[in-house]
């Protein structure tokens, strides 16, 4: 390249403005602080207004009298609620979503039609409304399957023909099967193919090749898909809403076929049908802040759980 | 059974080849890789397949496991036989094939396990769990894969933590810790520095004592400084195969002199 091309050029020295520039990072700035703001903003007034309503009693015992009432009013039955159906929910959607996405990723031939149709399901599945899913739970699991045992087993009255925390979890795990199969999807694609390749070629059957190298690498990536299930479905109420929720109980839910209380709707019940909503709102904030602390802890559960799983699994098998 | 030189080079005599093919033809979908290869490789010698990229020998040498079963439409036709048997026979068990037939890939592949369970893994495979019978098996793979003195301390910790020459000698210790028969050998060098690559045409001339080592290679010294066999691919089609030194000294063909001496390739 000739001197001549190069025509003079301004000095190095001096920052200039260039607004076009300055205001677009400035955006992302504030749309980042806003974010923080909102969310400092949210949790600051549930903990301002939640914790004087907090206390041991609050989240010991089972409100006998008037829930609404703070002297009375206490959540151990929707603390253990929505734990346990969020513990039964992942005993479903866990097997069920790792089985499919290694079906889909290892056996499935990745062109075909058939694969092709069965991705568009699962991502068709995640855009359905919660709603929605609690009618098809109502549906499907109470009245097909449920009655459909009740009148093989001759019951009298209804056994699982009716709404109780297994129909509940089990359309929570609809709910979010697409959420496990996604996140098992991407973490069994991200693994090397050499791996499978150095396996068979020592003569691992498939099988053989999945449960000990696709899967023990793939771990993480099933437990991320877990914590993220357990984060949609801990707070969601309209799916339980027909399918096992109670307004009120006198006792734990103690089997599956038990309907149970639930945090997130008795929020909902707490802001709606009070009778004085004066009164209740400590009792609503605690309640606020008492599922959210629970969200926080299945979650961080799932997360160190996870963190373990990776310092483990960098040095031995 | 070892085979003596043959004193006729362009021929090639020698008695009991441990792998054949016969008028081999292979598609991906509609696109000819081999285009009717008819090949004798003979026992406990090295073979090395040469030839420009997309000549097919890589193509070639997964045929001997079938490891081109992993590939969706692939397509085979003609014969491989292995120990005189049709290995592409509908009544022929993939996974016994492999156990005979071991392979080392170009990029080396140790599983995120520790030293000792990436050499143990072929063993725990077929149900072997006792530990002193294991662990005898890996120093001995250890030891044949000229790792052993460099790991022996360590055999618990991951074998990520090994460098790429390492890994890929330990590569080799897993192949060869199920006795295959044959090992195939993928461009086994060809993402090493040239120590390590030292190391790794070492290890083969010693290996060959016991297996037969089928060898893909972009590297004409490294075919000719540890090959016993030449085989010459160009599309997909065998063009030359003979003693190594005739191959690189008085070629039969133009086009394999033409490549050998890096005039085109």
């Amino acid at each position: 390249m000739s001197a001549t091309t190069i025509p003079s050029r301004p000095s190095l020295r001096g920052i200039r403005w260039r607004p076009v520039s300055n205001f677009f990072s400035g955006l992302t700035r504030l749309a980042t602080f806003s974010i923080l703001a909102l969310l400092a903003i949210l949790l600051s007034t549930i903990l301002v207004n939640g914790l004087p309503g907090l206390s041991f009693r609050f989240i010991s015992t089972i409100p006998k009298k008037d829930f609404f009432e703070p002297g009375s009013a206490a959540v151990l039955p929707m603390i253990v609620g929505t734990t346990v159906r969020v513990f039964v929910m992942t005993l479903f959607v866990i097997p069920i979503g790792v089985i499919t996405a290694i079906y889909l990723t290892e056996y499935a031939a990745s062109s075909s039609l058939y694969t092709r149709v069965i991705r568009a399901a699962v991502n068709n599945l995640a855009g359905v409304p919660s709603i929605v899913f609690g009618l098809f739970g109502v549906g499907f699991f109470i009245n097909f399957i449920g009655r459909g045992f009740d009148s093989l087993t001759h019951q009298a009255g209804p056994q699982l023909g009716q709404p109780c925390l297994l129909w509940a979890s089990m359309t929570l795990a609809v709910m979010t099967l697409p959420v496990v199969i996604v996140a098992t999807e991407e973490s069994l694609k991200s693994i090397l193919p050499g791996l499978r390749e150095a396996s068979l070629a020592l003569g691992a059957t498939k099988l053989q090749t999945i449960i000990r190298v696709v899967l023990p690498n793939a771990l993480t990536g099933i437990l991320t898909g877990g914590i993220l299930a357990i984060s949609r479905a801990a707070g969601e109420v309209a799916p339980i809403l027909f399918t096992g929720v109670a307004y009120y109980m006198r006792d734990l839910p103690k089997s599956p076929t038990d309907q149970f209380m639930d945090l997130g709707y008795h929020i909902y019940v707490l802001s709606t049908q009070s009778p004085n909503i004066d009164q209740t709102k400590p009792v609503l904030y605690a309640t606020v802040l008492v599922l959210l602390v629970l969200t926080f802890s299945l979650n961080g559960i799932g997360i160190l759980a996870r963190a373990r799983l990776r310092r483990s699994g960098r040095s031995d098998s | 059974m070892s085979s003596p030189p043959s004193p006729y080079p362009s021929a090639v005599p020698l008695p009991g080849p441990i792998i054949e093919t016969r008028n081999l033809q292979l598609w991906y979908g509609t696109t000819p890789a081999l285009r009717g290869v008819s090949l004798s490789i003979q026992e406990k010698v090295v073979t090395a397949l040469i030839g420009p990229s997309g000549c097919g020998k890589s193509t070639l040498l997964r045929c001997f496991n079938r490891m081109n079963d992993l590939i969706d439409r692939v397509r085979i036709d003609g014969e491989c036989l292995i120990g005189g048997e049709n290995i592409y026979a509908p009544e022929i068990d993939v996974i016994e094939l492999r156990k005979r037939v071991g392979m080392v890939f170009q990029r080396s592949n140790p599983f995120p396990k520790s030293i000792f369970e990436n050499v143990a893994y072929g063993c725990r495979l077929q149900g072997l769990k006792d530990r002193h019978e294991l662990h005898s098996i890996v120093e001995r793979s250890l030891r044949g894969a000229g790792l052993w003195d460099e790991v022996k301390d360590r055999l618990h910790e991951s074998a990520l933590s090994l460098s790429g020459g390492q890994q890929q000698r330990l590569c080799i210790a897993r192949a060869i810790a199920i006795q295959p028969e044959i090992i195939l050998m993928d461009e086994p060098a060809s993402a090493l520095d040239p120590m390590a690559t030292a190391r790794v045409e070492e290890l083969i001339l010693e290996l060959k004592r016991d297996y037969s080592i089928v060898i893909v290679t972009h590297n004409m010294q490294q075919a000719s400084r540890i090959s016993d066999y030449t085989a010459f691919f160009y599309l997909g089609e065998l063009i030359e195969y003979n003693e190594t030194n005739r191959i690189f000294t008085n070629p039969e063909k133009k086009r394999t002199e033409d490549y050998v001496t890096g005039r085109f390739g």
